[in-house]
């Protein structure tokens, strides 16, 4: 534990990085995550840890995949085009069974896009992002105090699992300052066993090899499957959410990570008025929290949407839900930022009955 | 009788699934010998890539990687910074390293990266099936150059060597071929040499060995050494193209590089 | 007197280790081993010197040489 500070939320995520056992970064200048590279430059070498800055996205997350397999405790952070850039050493990792770390600051996109605030990564990160069938453990912080505290976690599955573990916040979330809480001990980086896997040079007899393929018939079908085997682990025991006013709700309102935040605001405006508006966010993306929608869907008539994208989120929430309530979308784009005035006119629209414009 | 010649240990004992004459398996024995030789075998741990050499691992008898296409140095850039005490080289093709990978080559030598790659350059890509590649040759036939390279279509080869030696990081640089004995031995030295550089820790160390791939040139193995000392030689001139200082001195006049001729 | 071992399980009949013999003690052999070569084999055995030039390039370590 420690004391509360104010801290800019790029800056938490490397500091509970770091405290969460980090002591390998490898990155490139993208905006609006530099604060996180330039974070680590000065505070990696202060623990005896190595920070890198590579020649490309491309490079940094290979010297991850080299890092990781040595055991340590590894990170990189980019923004929207340079996790595209890295999403083949990511689906490598996931194939080799490496535990890394990472962060997506979004952008606007696609394409160059902006550097405004956007949720346009949701399918990317949540659908594995590479090529090939994997998944990674996605968390969504709404705050910089999450920001802080969620890579300790995305180490703890990582390093459980064996999977990329990555945090999807944005813009706003990367540049905000707020009053922070680490709510764990520092790691003891050097401390932490070697993994049984992990390279380290060994005996003739005790080799180990790390890859991400096997070429002999069928092996890499079982190689899928053993795979599989640890997603739906995942799936049934490392959903997180937050679920509130639900009970007798006549609208739900759902987003995640800024989103999320908006949602809230407007609920608790709307609860002001009367209106019985609850609200779901999903802290893990990956897996989804699935169960949660199931369960009210039917019992609640009407589930709004908000997300900084066009659809994208929506479809797991529509997945969920399977046609048993009405869903609806309120989405902006590249930069489009809700508030919370703006969330609770559509959740009065909504509730009217109209449904003109955002029913999907 | 006693055995003068025999396998290394560190090698696995499993048969080298090469193509008959391919130059991989030397290199991968000269290798073996090298690390074994300097008694760093359990301390030594190996990037292979994408290409022929993908199943290095099953061969090396050491701790291996394989990983992806063209990133060898970074993925020994991370092993290396994490485990400075430990052997750590890149084992790569031509087109794995001088095309997809040559910025990763490019920046771990520019950062006097303290690691060693073996750079097999057979001027095609050889998993593949024999396209061309970034080192070769004009006039050489392959799957994507059929009627032989042009400059105006592709440009001229690369010469690896020449290109890192006009930086300051690399500590050591040398381009050899496998063709014959002699050549063979000098490979060995070289390779040697680099490990041993890197165990001393001053820096960046390349091996360039050119070498045959008979079934994408379409040729006999003994016709595909032919091709390697008439054809590729001329072009990649054989030498030291950067040393310490301190051993050039040392070192016989003789090794120095030839002018291409 | 020196002798080569070749390892025919090895061997792929790549011809390298010919020319590499300064006293052309190596040809192929008449009959093809299991995986479908006419591998390595002494040919004017007398005339071996033990020297370990024709293990120096052949690729596929399938020669040991004894003296």
């Amino acid at each position: 534990m420690s004391e509360r500070i104010l801290m800019k939320g790029n800056e938490a995520l490397a500091e509970g990085a770091v405290r969460a056992g980090c002591r390998f970064f490898a990155g490139y200048p993208i905006t609006p995550q530099n604060e996180i590279p330039e974070y680590m430059s000065w505070r990696l070498p202060e623990t005896g840890g190595t920070f890198l800055q590579a020649e490309s996205e491309v490079s940094a997350i290979n010297m991850l995949f080299g890092a990781a397999a040595v055991g340590r405790r590894v990170m990189t952070s980019s923004s929207s085009p340079g996790i595209s850039l890295k999403q083949e050493g990511i689906s490598y990792c996931a194939s080799a069974e490496l535990p890394i770390f990472y962060a997506n600051i979004v952008r606007g996109g696609p394409g160059l896009g902006n550097i405004a605030p956007s949720q346009g990564d949701y399918f990317q990160s949540t659908r594995g992002g590479g090529h090939g069938d994997y998944r990674v453990f996605v968390m969504a912080p709404k705050s910089v105090d999450e920001m802080a505290n969620f890579p300790r976690i995305c180490y703890d599955i990582a390093f459980k699992y064996r999977i990329p573990a990555m945090v999807l916040a944005d813009g706003i979330l990367g540049q905000m300052m707020e009053p922070v809480t680490f709510d764990f001990d520092p790691v003891e980086a050097d401390s932490l066993s070697i993994p049984d896997w992990a390279l380290r040079g060994s005996k003739p007899e005790e080799r180990r090899v790390v890859k991400s393929f096997d070429l002999r018939p069928g092996k890499m079908e079982e190689w899928n499957y053993r795979l599989e085997k640890k997603y739906d682990e995942i799936k049934a025991e490392e959903v997180r959410y937050e679920a509130i006013n639900t009970d007798g709700a006549d609208l739900i309102l759902t987003g995640y990570g800024t989103s999320a935040r908006i949602c809230e605001t407007a609920m608790a405006q709307g609860r002001k008025e009367g209106l019985k508006i609850g609200y779901i966010r999903p802290i893990t993306l990956w897996p989804f929290p699935t169960r949660i929608f199931r369960d009210l869907a039917g019992k609640i008539g009407k589930f709004l949407v908000v997300e900084m994208s066009l659809g994208q989120y929506v479809e797991d929430v529509q997945l969920s839900i399977n046609g048993r309530s009405e869903i609806y979308l309120h989405k902006r784009p590249a930069g489009g930022i809700p508030t919370g005035e703006e969330v609770l006119e559509v959740a009065k629209k909504v509730l009217s009955g109209d449904k003109s414009k955002f029913y999907v | 009788m006693k055995i003068v010649f025999e396998q290394t240990k560190g090698l696995t004992d499993i048969p080298m699934r090469y193509c008959p004459g391919c130059g991989h398996g030397v290199v991968h024995r000269l290798v073996a010998e090298c690390y074994e030789e300097l008694g760093v075998q359990e301390n030594t741990i190996g990037v292979a890539p994408v290409g022929c050499s993908v199943f290095a691992d099953e061969y090396l008898n050491i701790d291996m990687i394989q990983g992806a296409h063209g990133r060898g140095p970074a993925i020994a850039t991370g092993i290396k910074r994490n485990l400075p005490d430990k052997l750590a080289f890149s084992y790569q093709g031509d087109g794995d390293l001088a095309s997809i990978g040559a910025a990763e080559t490019l920046h771990a030598a520019a950062r006097s990266e303290n690691i060693t790659i073996i750079f097999i350059n057979n001027a095609i890509y050889g998993m593949t099936g024999g396209q061309m590649a970034p080192t070769t040759l004009l006039g050489m036939r392959s799957t994507t150059s059929p009627a032989g390279r042009t400059v105006a279509a592709n440009g001229y080869p690369i010469r690896v060597c020449e290109l890192l030696a006009a930086l300051d990081g690399p500590v050591y640089l040398e381009r050899t071929t496998v063709d014959k004995p002699a050549g063979v031995v000098k490979t060995r030295k070289a390779i040697k040499r680099a490990f041993q550089y890197q165990l001393e820790g001053r820096g960046f160390t390349l091996v360039e060995i050119l070498s045959q791939c008979p079934t994408d040139w379409g040729m006999t193995p003994l016709q595909s050494l032919e091709r390697v000392r008439n054809e590729m030689t001329p072009y990649f001139p054989l030498g030291i193209y950067k040393e310490p200082e301190d051993d050039k001195k040392a070192r016989p006049k003789k090794d120095a590089v030839k002018k291409e001729s | 007197m020196p002798k080569i071992d070749v390892d025919v399980t090895r061997c792929k009949g790549c011809e390298l280790c010919i020319p590499a013999c300064p006293h052309d003690v190596i040809g192929l052999s008449k009959t093809f081993s299991a995986n479908g070569y006419y591998p390595a084999t002494m040919v004017k055995s007398e005339a071996c010197t033990g020297c370990k030039l024709c293990a120096f390039v052949c690729p596929d370590v399938a020669i040991t040489v004894y003296k």
